[in-house]
């Protein structure tokens, strides 16, 4: 079984773009879960369907055309999103949910009227073998450019996040590296959407991350573990998917869910265990 | 390189909520801004720093750069879950210096550390903020204070929630920096402690009350006045006439 990781060039190709979004995906996951925009990284994966949808309807299964449908369709619902939540009175939470749910109905709809059961199934679920040498290098270029922006704009992206009153008193330009953070997660969703699926194309970014959040306190610490986390799911996930013959991202969301149950049941901090049964107590 | 108010007036939508203030805070004076709730403290801090824009009237900063001021607002506008230590938050004092992308220097660190020193959390400076009780954190925001190395400082309500002890250390830290000829303004709500430490006073009912020397602006007289002011308070006044 494990030759089969050397021999198959499809499966290589799912191998290495499963290890693509889930290394570039921990650190933009860490920090969505610390700004408590868990939701909001959902939404943008969910809202990638539609504009894929539109790009397979206009073009067929062309893996670039629909990333790019996917792209503008993320960016928008991300923009418009982000103006509902300000200049309406309805909670963020309240207006997220409803965004998701309109493009799931409208992405699904497109494609049940222009393309086959299986087309969808591909689409929605991901299908992490049929992703070609093009997109492979496409998804290169887009987790190194991810890795090294995160890095430029770190610090002021942390401060803004923890701290928003400080950076504007200091006179930093927050909202820049805010829109540029979001421009990241976009770029990232899509770039998951062969291997993961448009449905759950957030997997990778979010659950490591929250699992991550059991076992340390520590800003670089917790995107390590996120990652690390997110290659063992990759690699437990695309070996389940081809021997069990199921699409890729319900795979490895699955091997991920596993990994989060542990954590939340054993992990160091605000864990089941750490809770109900932390020891005795320390010296005062 | 006094800073002085000129007919200020700032408020929210239309609504003024300090009204046609003037008047000036000395070089390396030690302002309590005193009044009721709701009656413009945080407001006029809020304009000093620049988050508000004056409806009417100007401030004249003499000189001084928004990068020479420091801001310390209110409790709990932090999100202490953040998983940073305290040195982290303390080291971001040197963002002037640094901004968004410079390394930080070993004097930079060194600087860090003995503001930790001078504010007792030395102890602390690899402890997750989290971990940290009420005292503990405004102790390590003070020393991110220090480190700003800022002329001018404003602080709101830096005091509240603070025990004896914490508020004893923390206002000795400010009259350092105040000897040192740095400028500071902080609004106050407790004014026994106004009365003991805060040479100057500025009292504000949305509009100016009182403005000099402490014992002369706590007068029996002007905390009746703020009191009568506060309690005729109206939600839908008409348009000011009073041209700026």
């Amino acid at each position: 079984m494990i030759e089969s990781f050397f021999m198959d060039p499809a499966l290589k190709r799912a191998l290495v773009s499963a290890l693509l979004v889930s290394v570039s995906g921990a650190p933009l996951g860490v920090l969505l879960v610390l700004r408590r925009m868990s939701l909001m990284g959902d939404v943008i994966a969910h809202a990638i369907l539609p504009g894929t949808a539109a790009g397979f309807i206009l073009a067929g299964l062309s893996m670039p055309i629909m990333g790019l449908g996917g792209l503008i369709a993320g960016l928008l619902v991300a923009t418009v999103a982000g103006i509902a939540t300000r200049f309406t009175a309805i909670r963020e939470d309240a207006s997220l949910a409803t965004f998701y749910l309109l493009a799931v109905a409208v992405g699904i709809l497109m494609l049940s009227l222009h393309g086959s059961a299986e087309d969808l199934e591909d689409i929605l679920f991901g299908d992490a073998e049929a992703v070609d040498n093009e997109l492979l290098v496409i998804m290169a270029a887009v987790s190194s450019f991810t890795i090294f922006m995160l890095a430029v704009i770190f610090r002021p992206l942390v401060v803004e996040s923890f701290d928003p009153q400080f950076m504007k008193s200091v006179g930093g330009r927050g909202g820049v590296y805010h829109i540029l953070f979001m421009l990241l997660v976009v770029l990232n969703m899509v770039e998951g959407y062969r291997t993961l699926g448009t449905l759950m194309a957030s997997g990778l970014m979010l659950i490591p991350a929250v699992a991550a959040q059991f076992w340390t306190r520590r800003l670089a610490v917790l995107i390590g573990v996120a990652a690390v986390t997110g290659v063992f799911a990759s690699i437990a996930g695309i070996f389940l998917a081809h021997n069990v013959q199921i699409p890729s991202g319900p795979a490895i969301v699955l091997i991920l869910g596993l990994i989060y149950i542990v954590s939340a049941l054993f992990g160091k901090h605000g864990s089941v265990r750490s809770r109900y049964f932390p020891g005795r107590h320390l010296k005062a | 390189m006094s800073i002085r108010l000129e007919n200020l007036t700032v408020g929210y939508d239309r609504h003024p909520a300090v009204h046609h203030v003037s008047g000036e805070f000395a070089t390396s004076s030690f302002t309590a801004i005193v009044g009721p709730n709701g009656g413009g403290k945080s407001t006029m801090l809020k304009a000093l720093v620049g988050f508000l824009r004056p409806m009417s009237g100007y401030i004249d900063f003499g000189g001084i750069t928004q990068q020479q001021i420091a801001y310390l607002p209110q409790q709990s506008e932090v999100d202490r879950s953040f998983p940073l230590s305290v040195m982290d938050v303390v080291l971001l004092g040197h963002w002037g210096k640094t901004g968004a992308f410079s390394p930080v220097s070993r004097a930079q660190y060194d600087s860090a550390m003995s503001a930790l020193e001078k504010t007792g959390m030395a102890a602390f400076a690899e402890r997750p903020i989290s971990a940290l009780s009420t005292g503990q954190w405004q102790r390590v925001l003070f020393a991110r204070l220090l480190v700003q190395d800022a002329k001018l400082l404003l602080l709101d309500e830096p005091f509240a929630a603070m025990d004896g002890r914490t508020t004893h250390d923390l206002m000795h830290v400010l009259q350092d920096m105040q000897a040192e000829g740095r400028t500071v303004i902080a609004v106050m709500h407790d004014l026994p402690l106004v009365r003991e430490h805060f040479p100057h006073s500025l009292m504000l009912a949305r509009e100016l009350v009182g403005w000099g020397a402490t014992h002369d602006v706590l007068c029996d007289e002007n905390l009746a006045k703020a009191a009568h002011i506060a309690s005729h308070w109206v939600e839908h006044a008409a348009e000011c006439e009073m041209v700026s």
